[in-house]
Order: C-alpha cells, then sequence, then structure tokens
C-alpha cells in the first residue's frame, strides 16, 4: 500500500505540473490551433486531477462537455478564420511587459495569502465521497434556483447566438 | 485528497489562474483571448472541487457549482464564438485592436 | 451453465497460481495486465476480423463474393491487408504540420481502446466497473472529434479540412439525441454502472430487455441512428464521402497511418453495437447459453445491421443530415425521456397503452412536420 499512495502522489504533482506545462502552451504558442490542442491536453489533464480529487461525475462532465462540445467549437472556428492569421501575423500586443508584471505582483499577494491562511480541513469533509445521487438531489432541492436560471441562461444565449451569427440577408 | 496539502492545489490554480490572465491581457486573437478565459474558468472550478472536498460541510454544493461554471463557459463560447464570426464577416478581422469602431 | 464463468475462471486460475510465487502486489498488477492485454488484443483483432464481415456481407449483397483466395473462406485476407498496410510507403505533404499529421492517427485510436473498458462482455466480465460507466461512455466516446479536426487540419489540404469541418458539426449534432436516448434507460435501472444496467434486464426469463417496451424501442431507434452517424458510417458517411470529397479527413494519410483511422473506425462500430445491446438489447441476458455468446451475438447482428445499412442506403445531403439530427431525432428523444417518466408513473396495463400511443403518435406528428414542402407537379412546355 505504501508503493500505491506514492505512485498516487507523484501521479498528481506530474499532472499538475503537465497541465501548467500545456496552459503555457496555450498562452505562450504563436499558432492558435497548437494552442487549442494545448488546452484540450490541459482539460484532460484537469480531468485527471478530478479524479484523484474523487469527483468522478465531475470529471465525466468535464471531458464531455469542455473536450467534447466546447473545444470542437473552438477549433471549428479557428479552422473557419484560420486564414486571417498568417505565418507572420503579430499574435501578442505591446502589453506583455506591464501584464507580466501585474500578474506577478497579484500572484505573490495571492500566494502569500494562501501559504499563510489557515485552512480549516475538516476530517469528516475529507471522509465524504460524493456519488451521483447526491448531487442529482442538491441540484433538485437546494440548487434549484441556479439549476433553473442556468437553463433560462443556456436558452437565451443559444437563440442570440444563432441570431447573432446568422447570416444576414442581402436585400 | 488527504496525500496531498491544500495550499498546493490551491497554488497550482492559483498559477493557472495567473497563466490565464496574461493570456487574455496579451493575445490579439479573439479566439485566443476566449480560450485563456477557459483556462481561468477551469483554474476557479478546482478550487471550488478542492474547497467541497476539504474545507466544506456539504460535499456536493462545490462539484455543483463546477458544473455550473462549466454550463457558463459553454455559453461564453457559444455566444463569443458567434460575435466572433459576425465581426469576421463584417470587419474581416479577428484581432481585438483591430476592432476600434467605437474607441474614443 | 458451465461454460459460463469460463474466461473468469482461466484467470482466477492464473491469478492463484501467481499468488503462490509472488507477493499480493504483484497479483493485483497482474489482474489489471491481463484484463489490459485481453482488450488490446481485442480491439485489433476485432476490427481485423469486421473488414472481413463487411467485405464479405457486402459482396452478398452485391452479387458477388467478397474476398476469398487467402486463405480459406479469405479468413487471411485482413492479416495480408495488415502486411501490406505495414510495408507501404509513408507519405507526409510537404506543407503539413509534421507532428500534428503524426500524431492524430495515434489519437484517435486511444478513445477507441478506452470505450472496451466499460462494456460488459459477459456476466462478471467487465473490465472495470466504474458507478459512471454509461457516462464514462459518453465522454469517451465525444472526444473522438478532436483527432479528426487534428488529422484534417494537418495535412492542409481543402478536402481533409471539409471532411473534419463536416465530421465535427455532424458529431456534435449526433451526440445529443444519443445522450438523451439513453437518459430513459438510466431512469429505468436507477445506476449509471453498464454491469448493474444488464443485471437490471434480467427478470423473465433473462429476456425483460428494455427494447420490449414503447420507450425502449424508440430510444433504440434513435441511439442506433446516431451510433451509425457517430461512427461516420454510411448513410452518414459525409465526412468520408469518396465519391465529393476522395476520403474526406484522411486522404493525405497512407500506409499505417491510414490503418490506424480505419481501425478506430471499426472498433466504434463495434462498441457502439456494444453499448446498445447492453442499453436497450439486455447485454449479456438471455436463456440457455452462456452470457458472452449472447453479448458477442447480439453486438454481431447490430454489427450485420450496420453493414446491411451501408449495402442499401444512399448517401445523406449535409442540410438533410443536420435535419434529421436536429427537428427529427432530438426532439423525438426529448418527448421520449417524458413518455419513459409517464410508464414508471403509471400502472401496467395503462402504461402500455398510453406510451405505446404516445410514441406512435408522436413518431408520426414529427414525420409529418417534417415532410419538406413538395410543389406541385408542373408540366414544361417546350417552345416550339
Amino acid at each position: 500500500m505504501e508503493i500505491l499512495t506514492l505512485a498516487a502522489k507523484i501521479g498528481a504533482y506530474a499532472l499538475m505540473t503537465g497541465v501548467l506545462l500545456f496552459a503555457l502552451g496555450v498562452v505562450a504558442l504563436r499558432n492558435l490551433f497548437h494552442s487549442a490542442l494545448c488546452l484540450a491536453a490541459a482539460l484532460i489533464g484537469i480531468a485527471g486531477l478530478y479524479l484523484f480529487f474523487r469527483a468522478d461525475f465531475l470529471a465525466a462532465v468535464q471531458i464531455l462537455l469542455y473536450v467534447g462540445a466546447v473545444m470542437t467549437v473552438i477549433i471549428f472556428a479557428i479552422m473557419l478564420t484560420e486564414h486571417l492569421s498568417g505565418k507572420t501575423t503579430i499574435q501578442h500586443n505591446r502589453q506583455s511587459l506591464p501584464a507580466f508584471l501585474g500578474i506577478a505582483a497579484l500572484v505573490t499577494v495571492i500566494a502569500k495569502v494562501i501559504l499563510q491562511t489557515p485552512w480549516p480541513v475538516t476530517q469528516k469533509a475529507l471522509g465524504a465521497h460524493t456519488s451521483v445521487e447526491g448531487i442529482g438531489t442538491a441540484l433538485m432541492t437546494v440548487y434549484v434556483f441556479p439549476f433553473e436560471v442556468i437553463s433560462v441562461v443556456l436558452i437565451a444565449a443559444l437563440i442570440g447566438a444563432v441570431i447573432i451569427a446568422k447570416r444576414e440577408n442581402p436585400s | 485528497m488527504t496525500l496531498i496539502p491544500v495550499e498546493h492545489v490551491l497554488i497550482f490554480s492559483l498559477l493557472l489562474f495567473a497563466i490565464g490572465l496574461y493570456g487574455t491581457l496579451t493575445r490579439r486573437n479573439i479566439i485566443g483571448i476566449l480560450i485563456s478565459i477557459e483556462l481561468m474558468l477551469n483554474a476557479a472550478n478546482i478550487n471550488l472541487v478542492v474547497f467541497a472536498k476539504t474545507t466544506s460541510l456539504s460535499p456536493e454544493t462545490g462539484q455543483v457549482f463546477a458544473v455550473f461554471v462549466i454550463a457558463i463557459a459553454a455559453v461564453t463560447v457559444a455566444v463569443g464564438l458567434a460575435i466572433v464570426l459576425a465581426l469576421y464577416r463584417s470587419r474581416k478581422t479577428i484581432f481585438a485592436d483591430e476592432v476600434h469602431l467605437l474607441k474614443w | 451453465m458451465i461454460f459460463d464463468p469460463v474466461f473468469i475462471r482461466l484467470k482466477a486460475l492464473f491469478l492463484d497460481l501467481c499468488a503462490r510465487f509472488f507477493p499480493e502486489w504483484v497479483v493485483m498488477l497482474a489482474s489489471i495486465v491481463i484484463s489490459a492485454v485481453v482488450i488490446l488484443v481485442m480491439g485489433p483483432v476485432i476490427m481485423m476480423y469486421l473488414t472481413l464481415l463487411e467485405r464479405k456481407l457486402l459482396g452478398r449483397i452485391q452479387n458477388r463474393y467478397g474476398p476469398n483466395r487467402v486463405g480459406i473462406w479469405g479468413l487471411l485476407q485482413p492479416v495480408a491487408d495488415g502486411i501490406k498496410m505495414f510495408i507501404k510507403e509513408d507519405i507526409v505533404p510537404a506543407h503539413a504540420d509534421k507532428i500534428i499529421h503524426l500524431l492524430a492517427p495515434v489519437v484517435t485510436v486511444v478513445p477507441s481502446l478506452m470505450v472496451f473498458l466499460v462494456v460488459p462482455f459477459g456476466n462478471g466480465m467487465t473490465a472495470v466497473n466504474l458507478n459512471i460507466g454509461i457516462l464514462y461512455f459518453v465522454a469517451i466516446s465525444s472526444i473522438t472529434t478532436i483527432p479528426i479536426f487534428m488529422g484534417s487540419w494537418a495535412s492542409r489540404n481543402k478536402f481533409s479540412v471539409l471532411g473534419g469541418m463536416r465530421a465535427a458539426a455532424q458529431m456534435i449534432s449526433y451526440e445529443a439525441p444519443m445522450t438523451l436516448a439513453i437518459v430513459p434507460v438510466i431512469m429505468a435501472s436507477q445506476t449509471l454502472a453498464t454491469a448493474t444496467i444488464v443485471e437490471s434486464q434480467g427478470g423473465g426469463f433473462g429476456m425483460n430487455w428494455f427494447i420490449f417496451t414503447p420507450w425502449g424501442l424508440l430510444g433504440f431507434i434513435i441511439y442506433f441512428f446516431c451510433a451509425i452517424a457517430e461512427c461516420n458510417r454510411p448513410p452518414f458517411d459525409l465526412p468520408e464521402a469518396e465519391s465529393e470529397l476522395i476520403a474526406g479527413f484522411h486522404t493525405e494519410y497512407s500506409g499505417m497511418k491510414f490503418a490506424l483511422f480505419y481501425m478506430a473506425e471499426y472498433m466504434n462500430a463495434f462498441t457502439l453495437s456494444a453499448i446498445a445491446v447492453t442499453l436497450f438489447l439486455g447485454g449479456w441476458q438471455g436463456p440457455f447459453l452462456p452470457s458472452w455468446i449472447w453479448f458477442f451475438g447480439k453486438t454481431f447482428l447490430l454489427v450485420c445491421v450496420m453493414i446491411w445499412f451501408r449495402g442499401t442506403f444512399l448517401r445523406f445531403r449535409v442540410d438533410h443530415l443536420m435535419g434529421f439530427a436536429w427537428k427529427f431525432l432530438l426532439p423525438l428523444s426529448l418527448i421520449n425521456i417524458l413518455i419513459a417518466g409517464l410508464w414508471f408513473l403509471t400502472p401496467a396495463i395503462a402504461a402500455w397503452a398510453l406510451t405505446a400511443g404516445l410514441v406512435v403518435a408522436s413518431f408520426f406528428v414529427f414525420v409529418k412536420l417534417n415532410k419538406t414542402f413538395v410543389p406541385e407537379k408542373r408540366t414544361y412546355v417546350l417552345a416550339d
């Protein structure tokens, strides 16, 4: 058992490193298609992390919705607009340095806060197992109002997206 | 989850968020900006799940809201890409800094 | 049933043998490795013989023999094809994105093999009985669009790109009704685990399959059409339509890379049929015969139906394809969920009458609503 826990620990840290590397790829790569593929890899890695946190339902939803649906739509859009960005097009604007400095400051502050806060980790929560039934019950009882709001938002976005993307009549 | 301290996961998601934010601020391509926003949303999701797993009293809450965030991400992508396509059709550009008709 | 658990017994025997000589964790590892090796071998073997089956059946449909030169009944034909694929030249287009061009066929095979993990091949013969089994299947099979995109984009070819675009639109469209068609089954069996879904269809001499209910029949039909569309088989083979796009997204692939695309496609056809059997046709349930014979028999029957479709139906037009998914299958699958709900709320005989009536009525309503406008017959008179 000792070997197994060690392997799981190393695996989790390796997964985190991998996700961060792929995220860097998303931001830094010049070719947008490559960065979209990096995003897909990072999202699959995050689904793996969810598995590590014993949130298997969420991992499946992540892969189904993010990797399956959202990524497909994004890559579709990239392929449609691809010929606008040739090899010589500049992909990053001139705010790189100020953005980097600002974000570095932000990260330092938040990291300090995270490390200094004594997180109230409860053993009860650590032992709890979330089942699919539990999530379903929570969605339909306690969080039924946000659930309904999300449905309305989804419908509104669907109709809105169709109307925006519709080709206007030449007449 | 007992294996890794909470702080490490939080730092990891913070870095992920920072990378996404950097991409959002520096990318010219609107689709690139959308992709970076997805990274930030995922960082938030990881935090939700981790907090639900370690400090919260009802373990479902974090996952339920993570599902909501994923739904909202789908909405952003759908509407965002519709706008990109409309922009591409009318202005022949997908670069955020070339869309300055209403600037100043 | 002496033959029923024969494979499980074999594995247990082997593990017992291991346990005498090795420590516990080696036995655990061996158990995992055995399942993995069986799946990794079974996938390609099934694919090889599906190609032979398809060519033989298509040959029969088209009134010819099909492959019959290599081995008896052409049984060694897939091996010969494999050798041919191996020694073919590997051509990469000059302007291709080399790395992604190489990665695409490799990545394609991964989700197709991963789905095998949750398929219940027989009583107690599920490799991993995940408690989110069917959701896992839906999630994994939704990834298959990405390698197709990679291949089509990396080849830098207009036919590839067109095929990739069509594949994406088609797969996203057909995923929605497919997932919704599964929902009634989950409602009936109250679980997401594939093995438990099969067990819940067990009563009544092992013939209490979900397809024998009105909602099950409708769900099966919707699921099966979507499954054919998901694995890009005719009549939904628009992404690789030979007569329009040469070979669609794998136009620029040759040799073993092409074979990998082909392999993924056939393995998808098999797993999608297998999941259809699991969900609607009672999985390994059935009287008299061993469970795995029932399972493989039903699955190959469905595969044969797919091949039969290929031999008989014409290819869809793009707009008809999208209309079929969004205007016909999607509303029908939503109504099917409602009908399944009614089925569980009302007592037995009333439920049959009510749901069967509703299924037939909604089917014909949507057929009627989808009827395209047919103009009056006009007669053209040539100018004298």
